[in-house]
């Protein structure tokens, strides 16, 4: 929560609002105001304008799209008080981050930690100037919730390993150049046999098949390895240690996809003001439906608390120094809160905010139908709901396995 | 918890400290028992008091630490932990109204009273079984006060009261034209219908026409620390109880149709933990208050209101037991979820302020 140096800025804040604002004026293109980042999209990735283009050489160069991360990997190096002005002042103007996806959200924090510096001199750069996209090689069709049961096999040949096997649901696999995997390198110890490793999506032996989504979208796939040839050093610490940094990289993820600021952002309008235009109001502007009302506020205040949740969490984790067990509470609460939403959206919008495609409904309405369905898949994948009260009630609250 | 600074985190210790050891459950039983319709233990304010709590958002200059709210409610949710009765929020919430409201003479009458624990301060607003500040017809004429407060709390050891008329808020000294009728409540505190015929009154002046609202944010808010202590309480004490209690040759803890309510629990403590710290804040920093205050109480109440029946249900019968302290929680619960405020009523204010 807000302590007291946030409160109170220093005057070298001031200086870096001034310095902000200086730049967004002459960097981003007013064209692009309230758009969201196309690029980084469940959709996949759009065709990039100039202005977007523009936009996102513009903040890759000051390394703002990953404002904490250090200078010397390509990141804008700045104290997260900074970090938060920077966000205020590109609110203000309407402006998005146009640096997002798989390497900002979970791997380029898990490669700062456990990367060596040569891997981290060639794999953060570039996902700091958004050039490069990554995707997540975990799932497999018989490890799934019980992920560690994974059997892709990495095979030691000396100078590279040969990896034979298949990944499923694979987010963006059909865009991504790179992919980190988690694979078995030892069959005989179910967790201390799992390396962390980074594969080429374009290296012979790689073959992604788009999946069809209830939402109408294919943005995963089945992806399938055979005898992809990955070099050594594209192994991520230690051989036997891919348990230990895929869970923290999954700490990441988790509380990535929470929401927080940027799902409030990315949801657009309140609710209120969606229930302002598709139902009566009374003479003093209040919606009429009381029911419908008591039901928004009670949402908002709980959002409201959630939000807050999000703010402590990062606070007291910075204090303790890294992330830790909260990003189960978090995602958990955070993704019920998302569906919650998007259901009392849906049925705010009566019919209008049912439909699929073609003639009587804007654009807004469609994505927002899209988007309830979507948003399903925030309970069940990064771990599903149910997966994060195992690990809260076993390792926050201590409560056992049968004996 | 949020990041506390080395001054709060030995106030929280000690508070921790002073509750378990000086103050546990036992203690609150103890009261209920004697029956004493003050229902606190004088020499245990004292004692409090004397630890500066009573003084904590009061300035130096009246005789309190001015450590600011968070630290107001860093004590007062280590009491409400053990459901420690005494009028410590009762007489902040009077002491904020006049560092709020009061003219420096008030200032300098009341403010170092209260702070020593000397004085009893409590607030008289509602006049109904139900919390609403808009409709008040109590009223003053020629500095003389009348009407009727409802369920006022801790009205029983009050010396001063914080009471609201149509034009303000005043301050009435037990005495003349002040009568009290106990009304016990399920939690077995101090609750009574306050009569005021023609009783001396004092405007607090200062403050400006929010001078009510404003009193309210805080005890909301304070009210709302009270909630967390007693839910993080309830919540600990279960989990406890599945940790040791055997059935099916198991531990109940093992069972994960329990642990996922747990787990739920959990959540709902984490989110009413941040909106009531929100709340504190918000009060430090001077920025939002009022939302911030909504926001903290209703999700106290919505918090508390599961955790206490869950509380019940997850001890089995033994939850049912007077013996037990699981069911004082619930009873006072209800109790502070009326208070300042019920559910509907700050949805209803929430929505109001946010323009729907
Ligand atoms: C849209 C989407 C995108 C995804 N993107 C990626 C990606 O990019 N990369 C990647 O590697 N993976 C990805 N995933 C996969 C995701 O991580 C898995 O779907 C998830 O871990 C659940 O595994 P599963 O689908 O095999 O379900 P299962 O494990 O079979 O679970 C089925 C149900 O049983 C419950 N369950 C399972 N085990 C337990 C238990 N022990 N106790 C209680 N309940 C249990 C689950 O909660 C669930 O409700 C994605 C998934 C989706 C939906």
């Amino acid at each position: 929560m807000a302590t007291q140096p946030d409160v109170k800025a220093p005057d070298a804040d001031d200086a870096f609002r001034e310095e902000v604002r200086q730049f967004l004026a002459a960097n981003f293109p007013p064209e692009l105001k309230g758009k969201g980042n196309a690029l980084a999209s469940v959709e996949g990735p759009a065709q990039e304008s100039d202005a977007q283009r523009k936009w996102r050489e513009a903040m890759g160069e000051r390394g703002w799209g990953t404002p904490t991360w250090p200078r010397e990997y390509g990141g804008g190096g700045l104290p997260r008080r900074q970090a938060r002005i920077l966000d205020e002042e590109m609110g203000r103007v309407g402006a998005y981050n146009p640096i997002g996806g798989m390497g900002v959200m979970m791997f380029g924090p898990t490669l700062l930690e456990y990367g060596s510096e040569a891997q981290k001199k060639e794999h953060i750069p570039p996902i700091c100037r958004g050039e490069i996209r990554w995707c997540q090689g975990y799932s497999e069709p018989n490890a799934g919730s019980d992920l560690a049961n994974l059997q892709t096999f990495a095979e030691d040949k000396g100078d590279h390993y040969l990896v034979n096997g298949q990944k499923t649901w694979t987010s963006g696999g059909q865009w991504a150049d790179k992919c980190f995997a988690i694979v078995r390198t030892d069959k005989s110890d179910k967790h201390r046999g799992i390396s962390f490793l980074l594969m080429d999506m374009d290296a012979p032996g790689v073959e992604v098949r788009p999946i069809q989504m209830i939402s109408g979208m294919s943005p995963f796939c089945e992806t399938f390895f055979t005898d992809v040839k990955v070099p050594k050093e594209n192994l991520v610490g230690e051989e036997g240690q891919g348990w230990t940094i895929g869970k923290r990289l999954l700490q990441h993820e988790r509380t990535n996809l929470s929401g927080g600021g940027s799902l409030a952002r990315m949801m657009g309008a309140s609710l209120s003001d969606l229930a302002k235009k598709y139902v009566e109001t009374d003479d003093s502007g209040a919606i009429a439906d009381r029911v419908l009302r008591d039901r928004i506020a009670d949402f908002e205040i709980r959002w409201n608390a959630f939000l807050l949740t999000a703010r402590r969490a990062v606070e007291e984790s910075k204090a303790a120094g890294g992330v830790s067990e909260i990003s189960s509470v978090l995602k958990k609460l955070g993704t019920k809160l998302g569906q919650e939403r998007a259901e009392l959206m849906i049925e705010i919008m009566g019919f209008q905010g049912l439909g699929w495609e073609g003639e009587g409904f804007s654009e807004a309405e469609l994505a927002g139908v899209r988007a309830w369905l979507f948003g399903k898949a925030t309970t069940i994948y990064g771990g599903s709901t149910e997966i994060q009260n195992n690990i809260i009630a076993k390792r926050v609250l201590g409560m056992l396995d049968h004996q | 918890m949020a990041v506390l600074n080395e001054e709060q985190e030995m106030l929280r210790d000690m508070a921790r400290e002073w509750a378990t050891n000086e103050s546990p459950v036992a203690a609150f039983r103890k009261i209920r028992a004697s029956g004493d319709p003050e229902a606190f233990d004088r020499d245990a304010y004292g004692a409090m008091a004397q630890m500066g709590w009573s003084g904590i958002i009061v300035p130096e200059e009246h005789g309190g630490s001015d450590f600011g709210w968070l630290s107001a409610g860093l004590v007062v949710e280590e009491l409400g932990k053990t459901l420690t009765a005494s009028p410590l929020i009762a007489t902040t919430l009077a002491a904020a109204a006049i560092v709020l409201g009061g003219s420096d003479e008030q200032k300098a009458k009341w403010l170092p009273r209260l702070a020593s624990g000397e004085t009893i301060g409590t607030l008289a607003i509602d006049e109904g079984p139900r919390h609403d500040p808009a409709k008040l017809s109590a009223s003053v004429s020629g500095g003389k006060l009348s009407g009727t407060k409802a369920f006022v709390h801790e009205a029983h050891g009050a010396d001063l009261f914080v009471v609201a008329a149509a034009d303000g808020l005043y301050l009435v000294e037990k005495g003349d034209g002040v009568s009290l009728a106990t009304r016990k409540l399920t939690d077995q505190r101090s609750h009574a219908e306050i009569t005021f015929d023609g009783a001396p009154a004092d405007k607090l002046e200062n403050g400006g026409d929010s001078l009510l609202d404003d009193v309210l944010d805080r005890a909301r808010i304070l009210t709302a620390c009270e909630m967390l202590g007693m839910a993080q309480a309830v919540f600990d004490m279960t989990l406890d109880y599945l940790k040791q209690r055997v059935q099916f040759n198991q531990v109940l803890a093992t069972f994960q149709a329990l642990q996922h309510r747990m787990a739920d629990l959990f959540g709902d403590l984490a989110m009413m933990r941040s909106a009531v710290e929100g709340g504190l804040q918000a009060l430090d920093i001077g920025v939002g208050a009022s939302r911030a205050a909504i926001i903290a109480k209703a999700e106290a109440n919505r918090a508390l209101h599961l955790i206490s029946r869950e509380g019940i249900q997850l001890h089995g019968g033994i939850g049912m037991t007077d013996e037990y302290d699981a069911g004082f929680y619930l009873k006072r619960a209800r109790v502070l979820e009326a208070i300042w405020g019920s559910t509907p009523y700050l949805r209803d204010r929430f929505a109001g302020a946010s323009g729907y």
